[in-house]
């Protein structure tokens, strides 16, 4: 059970005051497990900045009973066009059937919530809202609870064979006041294969969770390129549970947004599994305020696993990047090797970045290690370029793509991994004409 | 053609008075070399005329082609002709080889107007350049200078000079760490670049170098200013009695 945060009066009125205003969405299977959030949330309450968790990044944009609103991209340059794949579109949070693809993928069934919570039986109920439950330990995640509760739809996915392509989730934002609660499932059987793709912005205000249940030695990818929206709020779920031989890999890139926050909480219960989460944030507080966080939380169960947290964040004009991040190694979790970086770029004197990383091992048998850098751009790197012809603003450029280098080399594909580096140049205005 | 009349540098944190007045002249065509002990200004002269920041010209002028080099940005003296094969390259992590010279060849063809070159005809520019130094496919594929032993990073050096063709080269002890075929392979890349509308300043410690490359003038430097001007005998010279006779002879 989670660890019930602070109590007081604001706490406990800010909490209602949220809860009154959510819709109660989902009958079906989902109906025990929401009501069980419920409670939990009730129990927990929403977080302030005076607990430990949220004390770099304030939570208030996601406590208002009503979403702060902003304006949509105008023109938000697809992603991942060249490449095949069954696309499943949202707007603000609602399914846009016309938009999307006919969900057909041979090894995948590929159901909506909002569709499938009519029945009550359903194999998701093994997972919608329980791998959430359990990553409230040892740590308060009461977005999450908020978001099992009240989610309007989302995706349950399972993956019985190799997908032969990636499931793209395609988010949109049309409103200015949008306020998306989405909430996906996902089982890949054992030996089973898929990528995920998750693209852009969710709406104004979005609250997304993704409760990933890997079988034994199955794959699974997960790719995500964050919506560009200036004023956009987000937080971010991602649960995972690796059986043993299962391998992980998570990327997300956020470039832009007001106020990003990811958290991944993966557990690795069988042996030789691999998890991997990496991300790169590029965030310029010349177009809005921006602050990104990430806060991880990888648990070590199994024998002779390997976890890798990667993530990079290139920060300028007061633009604010946080990692908090920790590796759990359980007692008898032997030859566990566990590797966490986070590192900074700000390019010039105005940005911030606070890292906290955690390492708490019960085993002894174990090789775990962590790191995290703050820096600036490389003066000498930028004269030897320079002095090749190269002008200040592209060589500052080509020195960004060298610092985020390492996280993208954790996603495997390469022809995905090109995409994202292509979306990282256009922020960086290389590709311009 | 590059004019340097009575350059004096000094370091802009320390104050320290580095160039005392140097005077020098490389016509276009010519092989210039600098010689002189550690420590007496070779590389920051050459730093100085690439443009890098941490130093102060307090006098004197730097012209190339009737470009005022001091005045400009070091990526426009770059456009202007000027390249510098570094003493010590600088590892770029993440940024392929390929990428970067592609990127500084666009970078100057667009600073002088021209268009830029197709990814066809790059690939066979690099190739057929690599091919002459023994670079091989897989080197132009890894990030700039990452893993490259040293006498590779030199060559990179002189593969980069090849492909972006300037009128001056600056080369700071190209031949510092390589092994007799190598400097041979970075002697044979100096030679084929050589011709009327290009000058060489080149800088070393060894004579072995100035066997491959027959330089028209030898400088030696001492304390900040060039002490002592002849032809390649002066090298030779050096070589086999150090610098010790030379710099008692101009005091
Ligand atoms: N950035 C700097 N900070 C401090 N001292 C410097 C700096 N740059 C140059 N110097 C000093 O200036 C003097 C000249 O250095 P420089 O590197 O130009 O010599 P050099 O002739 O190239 O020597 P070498 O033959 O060893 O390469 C030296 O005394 C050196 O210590
Ligand atoms: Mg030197």
């Amino acid at each position: 059970m989670a660890a019930p945060l602070r109590k007081d009066d604001a706490r406990e009125a800010a909490t209602e005051a949220r809860i009154a205003a959510l819709g109660r969405p989902g009958g079906g299977f989902t109906a025990p497990a929401r009501t069980d959030a419920l409670a939990r949330l009730t129990a927990m309450g929403l977080p302030t900045r005076r607990d430990e968790y949220w004390r770099w990044t304030d939570p208030a944009a996601f406590n208002a009973p009503e979403p702060a609103g902003g304006a949509a991209l105008r023109v938000d340059k697809p992603i991942f066009e060249g490449r095949d794949k069954v696309r499943l579109v949202f707007v603000d949070g609602v399914f846009d059937a016309a938009a999307s693809d006919n969900p057909a993928l041979a090894g995948v069934e590929i159901e909506r919530l909002a569709v499938a919570d009519r029945a009550d039986i359903h194999w998701a109920k093994a997972l919608y809202g329980v791998l959430e439950a359990e990553g409230q330990a040892p740590v308060a995640r009461p977005f999450a609870a908020l978001n099992t509760a009240a989610a309007t739809d989302g995706l349950l996915i399972r993956v019985t064979g190799r997908a032969a392509k990636p499931l793209h989730i395609s988010y949109r934002q049309g409103s200015e006041r949008s306020d998306a609660v989405l909430h996906h499932v996902v089982r890949l059987e054992p030996g089973a294969e898929l990528t995920v793709l998750e693209t852009g912005t969710a709406g104004a205000r979005s609250n997304l969770v993704m409760e990933v249940d890997l079988g034994e030695g199955a794959r699974f990818h997960h790719l995500r390129p964050q919506g560009r929206a200036l004023d956009r709020a987000m937080i971010t779920h991602l649960f995972a549970r690796v059986a043993e031989g299962a391998l992980l890999k998570s990327f997300t890139l956020t470039a832009n947004g007001k106020l990003t926050r990811n958290e991944a909480v993966i557990r690795i219960v069988g042996d030789g599994a691999v998890a991997h989460v990496a991300g790169a944030a590029l965030g310029d507080g010349a177009d809005g305020p921006f602050l990104h966080d990430d806060t991880i939380f990888v648990t070590h169960a199994g024998v002779g696993c390997e976890s890798r947290q990667v993530f990079k964040k290139v920060l300028k004009h007061g633009a604010r990047g946080i990692f908090q991040g920790k590796i759990l190694v359980r007692p008898g979790a032997q030859k566990t090797d566990g590797y966490q970086i986070s590192q900074s770029l700000l390019l010039d004197d105005d940005s911030q970045f606070l890292a906290k990383p955690e390492l708490e091992i019960y085993a002894d048998d174990v090789k775990c290690s962590h790191g995290s850098t703050t820096g600036a751009i490389d003066e000498t790197a930028l004269f030897y370029l320079r002095s090749r012809g190269v002008p200040r603003a592209e060589a500052t450029a080509l020195l960004v793509l060298s610092f985020v280098a390492d996280a993208i080399a954790e996603i495997e594909d390469a022809d995905l991994a090109s995409d994202i580096v292509a979306r990282i140049e256009d922020w960086l205005a290389l590709r311009q004409g | 053609m590059l004019e340097i009349r009575n350059l004096q540098v000094r370091l802009e944190d320390e104050g320290k008075e580095i160039l005392k007045g140097v005077d020098l002249t490389v016509e276009p065509g010519r092989v210039h070399a600098i010689m002189g002990p550690n420590g007496s200004g070779k590389s920051t002269l050459s730093y100085v005329l690439s443009g890098r920041d941490g130093y102060e010209v307090t006098g004197g002028t730097a012209v190339l082609d009737g470009h005022d080099l001091l005045e400009m940005e070091p990526e426009e003296r770059a456009a202007a002709g000027l390249f510098l094969a570094f003493q010590y390259p600088v590892e770029i992590p993440g940024v392929g080889n390929m990428t970067f010279l592609r990127t500084a060849l666009n970078a100057q063809r667009k600073a002088r107007g021209e268009a830029e070159i197709s990814a066809g005809d790059f690939l066979k520019l690099v190739r057929e350049k690599a091919r002459a130094l023994k670079i091989d496919a897989e080197m132009l594929k890894r990030p700039v200078n990452v893993g490259f032993s040293g006498g590779e990073k030199k060559r990179n050096e002189i593969l980069q000079m090849a492909v972006l063709e300037p009128s001056m080269c600056i080369l700071d002890e190209t031949d510092s760490g390589l092994d007799v075929d190598a400097m041979r392979l970075v002697a044979d890349g100096v030679n084929a670049l050589r011709s009327e509308g290009r000058g060489f300043l080149v800088i070393t410690h060894y004579q072995r170098l100035l066997d491959h490359i027959r330089p028209d003038v030898v400088h030696i430097m001492a304390d900040g200013r060039i002490v002592k001007t002849g032809g390649p005998e002066l090298a030779l010279e050096v070589e086999q009695n150090g610098y010790a006779d030379i710099l008692a002879e101009v005091r």
